[in-house]
């Protein structure tokens, strides 16, 4: 099983946190976990975790983006970290192009027309920006991941 | 993967929503093409809600483009090619 983070631009701090978060639980169920990421966010994550103990594969979002379009690349989930319209444009792509369910993870003060935005996708979403623990307790909501993939 | 940025590049509407930036298109050009999300032009892969709208003014290609961080922008560029690409694909 496959899983991507898309990194939007790492301005809440909650996003590397919460992205790491949900890293080590698919980790934990198998997943083979890559994310993508501007050089802001990616960098970030590999201050964060720089022997990779959580995320083994990391690209930048524009060949990301590019090898999903191409086909060259797929994923069985890919979560879409959302906090402004650019992330909502990131999630309409990736369900254009990829197979991947998609779960929009939202967070920041304004989440409700993100949210509505987000149309059939699952949605993970809390009011955070520094303290990551609403969003936590939202993706502790999910049991398994994996059983997305069935 | 090409960059936007080393192109000749006019902004046309900046640091908006991809809504705003696709209805600035739809009404203030007539040639307009949609293309889905992930369209390659200019090397680039277009990010957006689909159908995208790009138009065609004489030689330029008017489209969104989507940045992480400023949110998305309205672009004019030089690009006989990717017009007559375009044109041939409708």
């Amino acid at each position: 099983m496959k899983a991507l983070l898309m990194m939007g631009c790492p301005e809440l701090p909650v996003q590397t946190a919460a992205a790491l978060y949900i890293a080590n639980k698919l980790n934990k169920e198998g997943f083979e976990v890559t994310a993508a990421g501007n050089k802001a966010a990616i960098s970030l994550l590999l201050n964060s975790d720089p022997e990779k103990h959580y995320i083994r594969n990391i690209m930048d979002i524009d060949r990301c983006i590019g090898s999903l379009a191409e086909k060259k690349l797929d994923f069985d989930l890919c979560f879409v970290f959302i906090h402004s319209d650019s992330g909502i444009s990131y999630l309409s792509t990736i369900k254009s192009i990829s197979k991947a369910k998609t779960i929009a993870v939202i967070f920041g003060k304004d989440i409700e027309p993100l949210i509505e935005a987000s149309g059939d996708s699952i949605i993970i979403a809390a009011k955070a920006v520094h303290n990551p623990t609403p969003l936590r307790a939202e993706i502790d909501g999910v049991k398994s991941w994996a059983a997305l993939t069935r | 993967m090409g960059c936007v940025d080393e192109m000749n590049y006019e902004i046309l509407l900046p640091n908006s929503s991809f809504k705003e930036c696709a209805d600035y298109i739809k009404k203030n050009f007539k040639e307009i093409y949609y293309v889905p999300a992930g369209f390659k032009i200019f090397d680039n892969y277009l990010v957006g809600v689909p159908p995208i709208p790009i138009a065609v003014d004489n030689d330029y290609i008017i489209m969104p483009y989507v940045k992480p961080c400023h949110g998305c922008f309205v672009l004019r560029i030089p690009g006989k090619e990717e017009v007559e690409r375009l044109r041939v694909m409708k």
